[in-house]
């Protein structure tokens, strides 16, 4: 069976808790509080109303003709940019931020990478009442710097963090650091299936909503389960969210589409790319045992993508794993492909995506004449685009914007 | 010279030990080599030489900023163990070291061969600030294996369950963890340190000896710990502040001069 775990808090050898003694209480208590509230009828109809309400859920599943006809496959698009904020992030942070507050904790800090986590973790933050603080690298804040101010304006503070590579690596470092020194009454809400158990569990649980709702909506509209489901994988937290509830469909290929940057080549300091679960070696990042980037001596790589939200070393330890097993496809497309996707999405379907989530359709675009993806093909549309036109009409030489 | 020697030979002279931690390769590896020579002329007991990590979440800007340099410097480690096999040669006789660093740069190494390495290059115990006791077996089991001490920390978080937990399967000492937060050095000792120390030794009956880190940078703060019945005061970002300061020549006088203040700490017991 896929789903088995060698132990409570590993996907095979995957996973674990690799984070300072200091924090191992808290994280107890997160399990347990997690446990005890997760099944509570208050907790979840409270739940259900946020996301119906709030968030906006369920969101549309979307047949895309005029795509599907240009790649010669039949795409639906499950459409989490619509989501209340512009991302499936909404559906973790209002889960977690209630969890918070149920467990009685006042004070919630996060890391963010595109600013699309740290966007959700204020809004439900501000919604709840609770004081939120979000740790940014000093690169992500400038190529994501609508999403800085949306923080601003939803009441958060954002931090800016000037270490190492000043990405979402070092962001994470960052938060984990405060939790260490705030641990008593601070929740540290992690925005991907990533970091130490049972967070991988916890955020897969509450992303695991797009996945039951795509499994309804394309029973009605196809009266089967589609061939294949693509999504985009930074941490993964997504992909395992639309793939959760197909995992024993076995006729029901996943693919998980990392960012393959310029090229897959490595320095010793770096990569041009950040596709962990595609090229990564075992080893241990923020909390976990998992596939990353790193060089001969287990120094972390700096990754690098033209998505801010992808550019990460390392990936959830459940989807390392579902690879080993050969459940998911792990893929990856470089930045150009990527770009190609955004424009090409924006202009057959008027869909502007998140780059994050251009890296899928760039995969279908890529593979849909291979017959890999069979005929019916489902997108994983993370989030819309908005927040990355600045960076992109640079890109395209629209210096006046 | 072990661990448990060492603190044998503090006891019989009634005196705590000075644990001084610098990170290896910071700014050089030769400056590493003069730092340390400079630590043991000013009494310092232990040296905990850090092996550089690149995401070291545990630590604080100080001892973040000094990582950094080691690693531009080029530190890694083959060539930490190459320094800590001359330091061995120069002051290990007298002097245990001890390495610290983050499990992804043993584990890459493996397991096995990490240890092994740290006997040939005469390491004595290992300090892993993000391996907790759950997810320690597996080193646990070569440290025993080639009678290295793996020593583990106790926060003040820790409870009285998972402090016997840690005291069962650690040895060498006991790393307290001095107050809630990453490295980085403070000028007062918190009231709830010192009741750590009294919490860790009424709990767990432990023989093995405590040594109290985090924060510390004065010679009255190791007195007020050693005072409070611990057997060592570990002091880093103090050590690491005067390094990052001084691209000048006195950085050694600097350094044996504030060992030779805390070592006096440690020898003063009010009792
Ligand atoms: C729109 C969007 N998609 C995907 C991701 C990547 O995260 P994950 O792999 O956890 O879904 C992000 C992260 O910021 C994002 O903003």
């Amino acid at each position: 069976m896929t789903q088995k775990t060698t132990t409570k808090t590993k996907f095979g050898i995957y996973g674990g808790q690799f984070v300072p003694e200091i924090l191992m209480p808290a994280i107890e208590e997160l399990t347990a509080g997690y446990e005890k509230y997760k099944n509570d009828p208050a907790f979840t109809a409270e739940l259900d109303r946020y996301l119906a309400d709030f968030a906006g859920r369920p969101t549309p599943l979307y047949h895309a003709k005029r795509l599907s006809k240009a790649y010669g496959v039949k795409i639906y698009i499950k459409r989490e940019d619509l989501v209340h904020g512009g991302a499936h992030k909404l559906n973790n942070t209002i889960g977690q931020a209630l969890l918070a507050k149920y467990m009685g904790k006042t004070r919630i800090i996060a890391e963010t990478g595109a600013g699309q986590h740290g966007t959700a973790v204020a809004m439900a933050g501000a919604n709840l009442g609770i004081e939120t603080v979000v740790y940014m690298g000093a690169v992500d804040m400038e190529r994501q710097r609508m999403n800085v101010y949306r923080m601003y304006l939803l009441g958060t503070e954002v931090v800016p963090v000037e270490s190492g590579s000043k990405t979402l690596k070092d962001a994470i470092n960052d938060a984990l650091r405060d939790w260490v020194t705030n641990v008593e009454n601070t929740y540290y809400l992690i925005g991907s299936v990533v970091g130490p158990y049972p967070y991988p569990v916890i955020v897969r649980d509450f992303q695991t909503v797009v996945g039951k709702e795509l499994r309804e909506q394309i029973m009605r509209a196809e009266g089967r389960l589609p061939d294949s489901i693509v999504a985009c994988t930074g941490g993964g937290s997504n992909a395992i969210g639309a793939f959760y509830p197909f995992l024993d469909d076995e006729d029901v290929d996943l693919f998980a589409v990392e960012a393959g940057g310029s090229n897959l080549e490595v320095t010793g300091k770096a990569a041009y790319h950040s596709a962990s679960l595609c090229t990564g070696e075992l080893g241990s990042l923020h909390g976990a045992m998992t596939k990353i980037l790193q060089n001969k001596y287990g120094q972390i790589l700096e990754s690098s993508s033209i998505a801010a939200g992808l550019d990460y070393a390392g990936v959830g330890p459940e989807l390392a794993y579902l690879a080993d097993v050969g459940r998911i496809k792990p893929r990856n497309v470089s930045d150009d492909e990527t770009l190609d996707a955004f424009f090409e999405l924006s202009r057959l379907e008027g869909i502007i995506p998140a780059l994050e989530s251009a890296h899928a359709v760039a995969y279908v675009k890529k593979a849909a004449d291979t017959g890999e993806l069979g005929n019916v093909v489902v997108i994983n549309l993370s989030g819309r685009g908005d927040k990355d036109v600045y960076s992109v009409a640079k890109r395209e030489g629209f210096e006046s914007l | 010279m072990n661990l448990k020697d060492k603190f044998t030979e503090l006891k019989t002279r009634d005196e705590g030990a000075l644990i001084a931690y610098i990170c290896a390769g910071d700014p050089t590896p030769e400056a590493t080599a003069e730092i340390v020579h400079a630590l043991v002329r000013g009494g310092a007991d232990i040296i905990e030489l850090g092996l550089p990590f690149s995401d070291p979440i545990a630590d604080g800007p100080t001892i973040q900023a000094s990582i950094e340099r080691a690693l531009d410097s080029g530190m890694n480690p083959d060539s930490f163990f190459d320094l800590a096999r001359s330091l061995d040669a120069d002051v290990g006789a007298d002097v245990p070291l001890v390495v610290m660093t983050y499990y992804n740069l043993i584990f890459k190494r493996g397991l096995e061969k990490f240890v092994s390495d740290c006997v040939k290059s005469g390491i004595t115990g290992i300090i892993v600030p993000d391996l907790p006791v759950e997810e320690s077996e597996d080193l646990a089991l070569q440290c025993r294996k080639y009678k290295v001490d793996l020593i583990f920390l106790i926060a003040p978080t820790t409870y009285p369950e998972r402090m016997k937990r840690i005291a069962e399967n650690g040895s060498g000492f006991i790393y307290l963890v001095a107050r809630i937060g990453v490295t980085g050095a403070r000028d007062d000792v918190a009231e709830s340190t010192l009741s750590l120390i009294d919490a860790v030794r009424s709990t767990t009956y432990t023989t093995t000896p405590l040594a109290v880190g985090f924060g510390i940078s004065t010679g009255d703060q190791a007195a007020a710990i050693i005072g409070a019945g611990a057997d060592g005061a570990i002091v880093g970002s103090a050590f690491v502040n005067i390094i990052a300061e001084g691209a000048g020549a006195d950085v050694p006088e600097r350094v044996e001069r504030l060992a030779r203040e805390l070592k006096a700490g440690c020898s003063r017991r009010p009792r």
